[in-house]
């Protein structure tokens, strides 16, 4: 038993959901009781999907339990298939049907549906829904997909993307742009967009590209193996990486390989003075495994940003994050607990956080900006517009929505030389972020005495108090370097084994880190 | 002195007859109730014992994670847990021990049960007995079902509050016990109303904190604020309470007649209570005419959702002008819903339970001006051109009393409002 409050991840059924959600043509039969069709609102509202998921439920109760719940099953198999006419069917259990073991496959196959039939196991209690998205499209990919002749021309298969995921609408879109302008053209994209009988096609491809290895990667090395598909490891998230990605397509497919960049605008943006003012700004990254490593081979050799800490939620990547944390020499951190994540981010005091909607919470409880990276994410992270994360377009995107929390770098020019200016004092926030100007308070508020624990590094000298002087002093340096500044002081202060900050040591603190 | 509303001429729907389906429900379960119960109850923590299922649920309702740690929570159950390799009660035991040694805040813990809890017949009951001796006398420790093969949606909050009836004190003094969870303002305005009409001592439940004086005995007479407390009203009558059956408090008319079904009981004479209730009364005449201006002469469907159903089909009809096509409840209580059917005009199909598809078909035939239906199935029917109201939102909305009847009436309007505004057909 494990206490759970918020959670990145849902059970795998409501990965199963996604896959489904994602394809047409497909229906999924889902033994549940009521309660648990709150999961077509993810769909519907979230995602503002103007379908329901094609899914139907038992919805069993108390009082079926000792009677008939397979009868129920088998009800609602068949009523679905009259009703919907799907071409393959997937059937499986909820948690709580898992317990009653009622066998949805060797149910619905008592049936004799004219069409496939695709039972899925999904251990409810010891796996999530990324597993959930995995193991449901391998296994109608292992039901459906048949060997066949490769198509005459270079064509490939784009997998992973799913309903509710983050960004897959538009990576679908930026992908086979970029694949088309190197000459490959798609074949089949699944699970989403495709009909069970794109998914039996999908062996006429001559490699795979794996867009998420969290929703898809069972599936790849499945059609490795068996249909002879070589498929992409590289995630093209990033200008490094989408050029990576290129050269790994042309070593799988004998051609040149090379694309236009001519839309690629993050190299310069990031190379122009504006962007000065984001070099070595200490970011904390966390989401899904995947999406992290991207950022943080954007933050770090892209952007010119200082990666203070990274980490995933899902363990199935906790191989290649601990890797990936060594190369960048910081700790990763895999866990499911958000207060964990918020622990670390309140002890490491990034500047900025790259995270899911969950450390969107943790930034504004801690006051420190945030920019969403990786599912789960909010309806506000699917926007109208196009905003793919792939690709050329997509780096363009990311520089765009990284800065878009951090204030201007004019602006936080303008903001250290009028510090404690009536308008340009930091309680203000940035400029381009509306919200009613906040008038200055004159006296700083009361001085927090209030001892603070310190960074892990030096828990020896547990505690520093801050004087009143040195508080103030503290409060005129602008709001988005400040917990540096705080954090640096107190780190020096432990250092040199003074307990009381004033504001001496705030300066000398100062000196000592000038780079 | 009574102000009882007039039935409508062609009678109502009390002895209407009541389509019964079975099939697929699309409708949350009583797990959902703990979103409003946590912020109402300030000291009290809602411990789930469920699956992973149960805490997304949660997550995905709430909709909004504002606060770090929430007063609620859920004890996911693992597969050693099922296996019979761990002992399920010590592990409840220890994270028990955990949550409060961390929150020492919490003065009420109800262990809510979840299907899963309830397969496994993991008797929560007993585990409360158990907790409560140990953490007494700082915690008490309740238990209910919130599961959803046992309560939908808003049976979660009657369940909660029958756990509490066997523990409420006993009191012989004539009391009058207001029951139902209403937001802090709304509560106010509802006890400020009875009040200014003498009547008193007034007690809640839930209260709002556990050393609050709500106590229960045959001299109390108790008022339902809610349309879901069927449990909550048998389990206070069988400790001798009095129950006062009235519409329930939604429009100016609603409002009067459940204002009045007390007063009548209290003795209030007929100049007291015009004295208290006619300003009101008349600003909330003004406040639905005002927004209730896009629905009168309009249809309307209901799925069926928290069971406040019949009685907001009663205020739409009789107070916004609306005709009601199909009014669906999870469930219909005549001993509850009864007043509400009286009034409703007859005409509607009235329809209890659920076959989901079914339904479906029937409100896609009806085509009806405004349906009011649940999160799932409001977007993919505003994309077949149907108006939609989420019907979540009169749960988690002050909708009740005076003061908020314009607000509810509101509620109902925009939806066709924005359909009326908005000019985004392409161009022939
Ligand atoms: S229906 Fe049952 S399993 Fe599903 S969320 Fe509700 S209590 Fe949990
Ligand atoms: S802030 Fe936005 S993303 Fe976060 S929970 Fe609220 S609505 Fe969702």
């Amino acid at each position: 038993m494990k206490l759970s409050v918020w959670t990145y991840e849902g059970p795998p059924h409501v990965g199963a959901m996604r896959v489904a959600t994602g394809m047409t043509g497909l229906h999924y039969v889902l033994h549940a009781p009521q309660g648990d069709t709150y999961a077509d609102l993810l769909f519907t509202m979230i995602e503002r999907r103007n379908h329901r998921p094609p899914v139907s439920y038992t919805t069993f109760q108390a009082r079926d339990l000792g009677s008939d719940t397979a009868t129920l099953f088998k009800d609602a198999a068949r009523d679905a298939y009259e009703r919907f006419q799907p071409q393959a069917m997937i059937v499986g259990a909820s948690c709580t049907a898992e317990l009653i073991q009622d066998d949805p496959g060797g149910l619905t196959e008592a049936l004799n549906l004219p069409i496939p039939v695709i039972p899925l196991e999904l251990p409810s209690y010891q796996r999530k829904e990324n597993f959930g998205c995995d193991e449901t499209f391998f296994q109608i990919v292992r039901a459906l997909a048949l060997p066949m002749e490769r198509t005459p021309e270079i064509t490939c298969n784009l997998i992973g993307p799913t309903a509710l995921g983050f960004r897959h609408r538009d990576d679908v879109e930026e992908l086979t742009r970029l694949l088309s302008d190197i000459g490959i053209s798609v074949n089949v994209v699944a699970p989403m967009g495709s009909t069970p009988a794109d998914i039996a096609r999908t062996g006429a491809a001559h490699f795979n590209v794996l867009m998420y290895p969290e929703t898809a990667e069972a599936a790849a090395r499945w059609c490795e193996r068996e249909l002879g598909q070589p498929f992409t490891k590289v995630v093209p998230i990033g200008v490094g990486a989408t050029r990576d990605f290129l050269a790994e397509i042309a070593t799988i497919t004998g051609l040149p390989c090379k694309a236009d960049e001519s839309r690629l605008r993050l190299p310069w943006y990031s190379a122009s003075v504006d962007s000065t003012y984001l070099t070595g700004k200490r970011v904390f990254i966390f989401g899904d495994g995947t999406h992290v490593a991207a950022a943080a081979r954007i933050a770090r050799d892209e952007m010119g940003f200082e990666v203070t800490g990274l980490g995933c939620y899902n363990r199935e990547m906790a191989r290649p994050i601990r890797a990936l944390a060594k190369d960048f020499g910081v700790d990763a951190l895999i866990t499911e607990d958000y207060l964990e994540v918020e622990d670390a981010i309140r002890e490491l005091q990034p500047e900025m956080i790259l995270g899911t909607q969950m450390e969107r919470h943790i930034g504004k409880r801690l006051g420190v900006p945030c920019a969403v990276i990786s599912a789960p994410v909010h309806v506000q992270d699917f926007p109208a517009r196009y905003s793919p994360q792939m690709g050329f377009e997509g780096a363009n995107v990311i520089f765009d929505t990284w800065v878009h929390p951090l204030v201007m770098g004019l602006e936080e020019h303008l903001l250290h030389m009028f510090r404690s200016d009536f308008e340009f004092h930091d309680d203000a926030g940035a400029s381009h972020h509306g919200g009613a100007a906040t008038a200055r308070v004159e006296d700083g508020g009361p001085a927090p005495q209030t001892p603070r624990s310190l960074p892990a590094e030096m828990k020896e000298e547990a505690q520093v108090i801050w004087l009143d002087d040195a508080e103030r002093e503290l409060r005129k340096i602008p709001f988005f370097v400040r917990g540096k500044a705080r954090r640096n002081t107190e780190s020096f202060a432990a250092r040199q084994g003074v307990s009381e900050i004033s504001v001496d040591t705030l300066y000398e603190a100062k000196a000592h880190y000038a780079r | 002195m009574t102000v009882q509303p007039t039935p409508p001429p062609q009678g109502g729907c009390r002895n209407a007859p009541v389509l019964k389906e079975r099939g697929q429900r699309e409708v949350f379960c009583g797990l959902t109730g703990i979103i409003w119960l946590h912020r109402k109850m300030q000291d009290a923590f809602f411990l789930v014992v469920g699956s992973r299922t149960c805490a997304h649920l949660l997550q995905s309702a709430a909709g909004v994670m504002i606060f770090a740690e929430p007063r609620f929570g859920t004890a996911i159950l693992e597969e050693g847990d099922l296996a019979g390799l761990k002992d399920a009660n010590q592990e409840l035991d220890r994270e028990v021990a955990r949550l409060l040694e961390r929150r020492p805040d919490i003065r009420q813990l109800f262990l809510v049960g979840s299907c899963p809890s309830e397969v496994i017949k993991l008797d929560l009951s007993r585990a409360a007995e158990r907790l409560s001796q140990t953490h007494a006398p700082r915690v008490r420790v309740l238990n209910y079902s919130g599961s959803g093969i046992e309560t939908t949606f808003t049976e979660g909050e009657d369940a909660c509050l029958c756990s509490m009836v066997p523990v409420l004190p006993k009191t012989d003094a004539r009391e009058l016990l207001l029951v139902g969870a209403l937001p802090d303002v709304v509560e106010d305005q509802m006890v400020g109303l009875l009040e200014a009409m003498g009547i008193g001592p007034i007690r809640l439940l839930p209260a709002r904190k556990i050393d609050d004086e709500t106590a229960v005995g045959p001299n109390t007479v108790f008022a339902l604020t809610q349309p879901f407390l069927g449990e909550t009203a048998a389990a206070l009558t069988g400790r001798g309470a009095t129950h006062i059956a009235a519409p329930f408090p939604f429009g100016e008319e609603g409002t009067t007649a459940w204002l009045s079904a007390i007063a009548s009981e209290f003795g209030v004479d007929a100049e007291t209570f015009a004295a208290v209730t006619d300003a009101p009364r008349a600003r909330a005449r003004k406040a639905i005419a005002q927004a209730s201006e896009g629905l009168n002469g309009k249809s309307v469907f209901f799925f069926p959702d928290s069971q406040l159903e019949i009685p907001l089909a009663r205020f739409l009809t009789r107070e916004c002008g609306m005709t009601a096509l199909e009014v669906a409840s999870p469930y219909i209580n005549h001993a509850l819903h009864g007043p509400d059917l009286d009034l409703l005009p007859a005409g509607p199909q009235i329809a209890e339970g659920q076959d989901v598809e079914k339904q479906l078909d029937r409100a896609r035939a009806a085509r009806a001006d405004l349906t009011v239906c649940g999160l799932g199935l409001a977007n993919p029917l505003e994309a077949e051109g149907l108006t939609t109201k989420w019907a979540i939102e009169l749960v988690f909305t002050p909708v009740h009393f005076y003061e908020q009847a314009g607000d509810l009436a509101g509620l109902f309007s925009r939806p066709l409002r924005r359909r009326g505004l908005l000019k985004l057909e392409a161009a022939e």
